[in-house]
């Protein structure tokens, strides 16, 4: 199968690590070979979380700049950050829904405009995917479903070889019992969103 | 049960790198474990302390990495199977017992993990820890993927049974921290009891007895050629004129690019897992075979220059080539399309690799850099450090943990860190060169591992200084783990000692030593500067729990705290503190309450008292 490279940015706390492992689950399931790394020293510090996926037969875990296929963005400047793993052909998704950085709120710095931030991405690659996870999540019934959403947008956009009833079936074997209906309405209304922003 | 002890051969797992680690020991047998945790080897120990509570192995936190191999080495002399994990800088605290170690050798296997971490994403250097099994004379061997990281421990333990040597078990972050499919091994039962037999003449290493133990370490390494010219993880694959040695992650970028440039037919592959000694033989055959080589390693020229001793003894001229400026550096880690544009200028090919976007005309991105949490008690010490401390022009030396983060705006209250220890070992140099009160901050954790020693000197040598100890009751940069001051019982874990750091601080015979309570601000800056103006060594311990392991213990939490209509606007607090749980919502501070932890530093430093604690009824 063709390789297929898969980059997730997220802050540390909004439950990157669990969707990448939930991804991975799924790759058992469906007997595709994955291999992945994550950067998360810093996750309980308010810092970004890099994980990257790469499924098919390619031996790195790694990804190069300009050589993700998707993109996948829990927060939008953290989408906007991790722009140089893309390349023209690259789908990106992303949550519309910021997380003030600390140094915006001492006034060193300044939020990109959410509108400008589309447009930018959306110009230099294939299709931009982009929604407020966040009050899906809600919506669901738990804001820390966000990654839940953004998986459900994810397999809508048919850029990874796995289908909504492997991940879903992943997600009843990996994530906690407690919280499986919240996290099966949450991907399914990511489902609904990435279909419909198209 | 433990997942890692689950016993189905042939079942696959996803695991992580680390926990693909531990599983190895599990097969392996291995019966004794420590450690002192630093990423990205902490995981392996999480994962062999939760499976020492259900079974008979045995695990231990040492205070730093020189105990965790000393004891480890004890136990493999009396027959134990044996495993010590630390990060790379680990291994530079335990080099004294490791270069000895070496003559004097194991009776069961020893295997020391050592975690390097190019790109340093969570390290104070990206040495490259290859050279220490050159230096002490041990083999090591170097996984690629994460099911060869869990095997390798087996062999590295069968190897270093079969030498009676140590072996050093080589890996880098993207191993530990990679995902992979692993497929189980059967489970070897373990050896927990052994024997020490009296044997001064090979155990006590006087000079005569040195000189003979010298000896048998050079014939050891020999012996350990002869292993790594046989071993199936030094494998050539492919055939042709164009020939490329490598290691570790290196050999994944290597297979994908040899894939992707297209040149399978033309390019040989040797991928070199037992480096150490190295195997001539096999490189020397290899480099026959070829018209000019490329060596694709992370850090330091270590297999090029080898390569290149073996081509000089055998008369062979072809070139060979790794780091140059138009191919590879000897920093920071390497990745696919590196890899790939060196391959291609090396042996003239062209590289169609897809353009990454263009982004120079993105806006500025604000950062993100990492921050003590919300409620951090560092947050609350630093503060009434620099509150005390103002008007002293005094120089802060610092040290290795989340305090470490204090350096940042708008607390910048760490002027000096280097390593594990320093803060208080420094401390004599920068006062007699400068003749400027030194105030130090050191963590717990780090205070027993290598802070004594600095104190003692300063006691000894009539070093003035004040040396804030920040204990948070964990070892929390690393993920909590435990060290020797802390209350195992909280971790419903019996049977530990405790050692107190304010007796220990006194037993030292500091001659004043204050206690604080860092989140009663106004006290703690009282005492702080007291302990300041004392004309001798003064230690203060300020002492509150982590916020972040407050909650993994279950400790009752506190109510969060909201900005009032008091407010002036004055930013007093976010401007001072800059605590995370701050956000500026129209113009005007709040706090969220979700990261509040309730602390009260903010309502305490507010001019107006405009923060108070949410009620119930708001």
């Amino acid at each position: 199968m063709d390789t297929k490279r898969l980059v997730i940015v997220a802050v540390g706390g909004q439950g990157n690590l669990l969707a990448s492992s939930v991804l991975g689950e799924a790759c058992l399931l469906a007997e595709v070979p994955m291999r992945m790394s994550e950067i998360h020293g810093m996750a309980q510090r308010g810092g970004v979380v890099e994980s990257a996926l790469v499924f098919g037969d390619a031996a790195s875990s790694i990804i190069s700049d300009g050589e993700a296929d998707v993109l996948l963005g829990f927060e939008p400047a953290e989408t906007l950050r991790a722009l140089g793993k893309c390349n023209r052909g690259s789908v990106v998704i992303t949550n519309i829904a910021p997380l003030m950085p600390f140094t915006v709120n001492i006034g060193q710095g300044v939020y990109p405009d959410l509108k400008r931030l589309q447009e930018l991405i959306r110009g230099k690659t294939a299709r931009l995917v982009a929604f407020n996870a966040t009050a899906l999540a809600k919506q669901a019934g738990n804001v820390l479903a966000v990654n839940m959403v953004l998986l459900g947008a994810l397999i809508q956009t048919g850029a990874l070889p796995l289908t909504g009833d492997q991940v879903r079936e992943a997600m009843r074997r990996k994530t906690k019992a407690a919280f499986l209906d919240v996290n099966l309405k949450a991907f399914d209304l990511g489902h609904a969103a990435a279909r419909d922003a198209a | 049960m433990h997942k890692l002890l689950v016993d189905q051969v042939g079942d696959t797992m996803l695991l992580l790198g680390n926990e693909a680690i531990a599983r190895g020991a599990v097969e392996a047998g291995v019966a004794f474990a420590s450690t002192y945790p630093g990423t990205p080897s902490s995981e392996i120990a999480l994962n062999l302390f939760q499976i020492s509570r259900e079974s008979d192995l045995y695990f231990e936190f040492s205070t730093n990495e020189q105990v965790a191999l000393e004891v480890a080495a004890a136990a493999a002399n009396c027959g134990v199977r044996s495993m010590v994990m630390m990060k790379h800088v680990g291994l530079n605290v335990a080099a004294d017992a490791l270069m000895t170690l070496a003559y004097v050798g194991v009776k069961a296997g020893l295997v020391i993990l050592t975690a390097d971490d190019p790109s340093m994403f969570s390290s104070q250097n990206e040495q490259d820890n290859r050279y220490y099994a050159r230096f002490a004379g041990l083999p090591m061997l170097e996984p690629s993927s994460v099911d060869e990281a869990r095997a390798m421990v087996a062999t590295a333990l069968d190897l270093s049974e079969r030498l009676q040597q140590p072996v050093l078990l080589r890996t880098t972050t993207r191993i530990n921290h990679s995902s992979g499919s692993v497929t189980l091994g059967p489970i070897r039962p373990r050896r927990t009891r052994g024997e020490f037999k009296k044997d001064p003449m090979n155990l006590v290493v006087v000079p005569a007895v040195a000189r003979r133990l010298h000896v048998k370490l050079l014939k050891k390494l020999e012996a350990a050629q002869a292993l790594a010219e046989q071993s199936p993880f030094n494998l050539a694959e492919g055939d042709g004129p164009w020939g490329i040695i490598c290691n570790g992650v290196s050999f994944n970028y290597v297979r994908d690019a040899v894939r992707d440039l297209g040149i399978a037919g033309k390019t040989r592959v040797l991928r070199l897992g037992f480096a150490h000694p190295f195997p001539r033989a096999v490189v020397q055959e290899f480099l026959r075979g070829c018209e000019r080589v490329l060596v694709v390693e992370e850090g330091e020229p270590l297999m090029e220059e080898a390569a290149k001793v073996v081509a000089q003894e055998a008369g062979l001229t072809l070139p060979i080539r790794g780091k140059a400026p138009d191919l590879f550096s000897r920093l920071y880690e390497y990745d696919p399309a590196m890899v790939r544009r060196a391959v291609a200028r090396c042996f003239g090919l062209p590289d169609q690799a897809p353009t990454p976007v263009d982004l120079s005309d993105l806006p500025p991105i604000p950062q993100r850099p990492p921050t003590l949490c919300a409620g951090c008690s560092h947050r609350a010490t630093l503060y009434a450090v620099k509150k005390a401390a103002e008007g002293m022009d005094a120089i802060f030396p610092s040290d290795i943990g989340c305090y470490t983060l204090g350096f940042l705006p708008p607390l910048s209250m760490a002027d000096y860190v280097v390593c594990m220890g320093m803060s208080t070992g420094c401390v004599g140099g920068f006062a007699q060169a400068t003749g400027r009160k030194i105030v130090s901050f050191i963590g717990d954790s780090t205070f027993f591992h290598s802070g004594i020693p600095g104190l003692i000197n300063a006691v000894f040598n009539r070093h003035h200084f004040t040396l804030v100890i920040l204990d948070n009751g964990t070892t929390a940069m690393t993920g909590h783990q435990p060290h020797p001051g802390v209350d195992m019982t909280q971790l419903g874990v019996q049977g530990h000692g405790r050692v107190s750091i304010e007796n220990l601080v006194r037993g030292i015979g500091v001659p004043h030593v204050t206690v604080i309570k860092p989140y009663k601000v106004k006290k703690s800056i009282e005492a702080v500067r007291e302990a300041l103006r004392f004309p001798g060594v003064s230690v203060v311990i300020s002492q509150e729990v982590c916020a972040l392991y407050a909650r993994t213990i279950k400790l009752p939490k506190r109510k969060p705290f909201q900005v009032t209509a008091k407010c002036t606007n004055h930013r007093t607090c976010l401007n001072e503190l800059a605590c995370p749980a701050f956000y500026v919502w129209k113009d005007r501070v709040h706090i969220d309450p979700d990261l509040c932890t309730g602390c009260a530093l903010c309502a305490q430093v507010c001019p107006e008292n405009a923060i108070l604690p949410v009620k119930d009824t708001d």
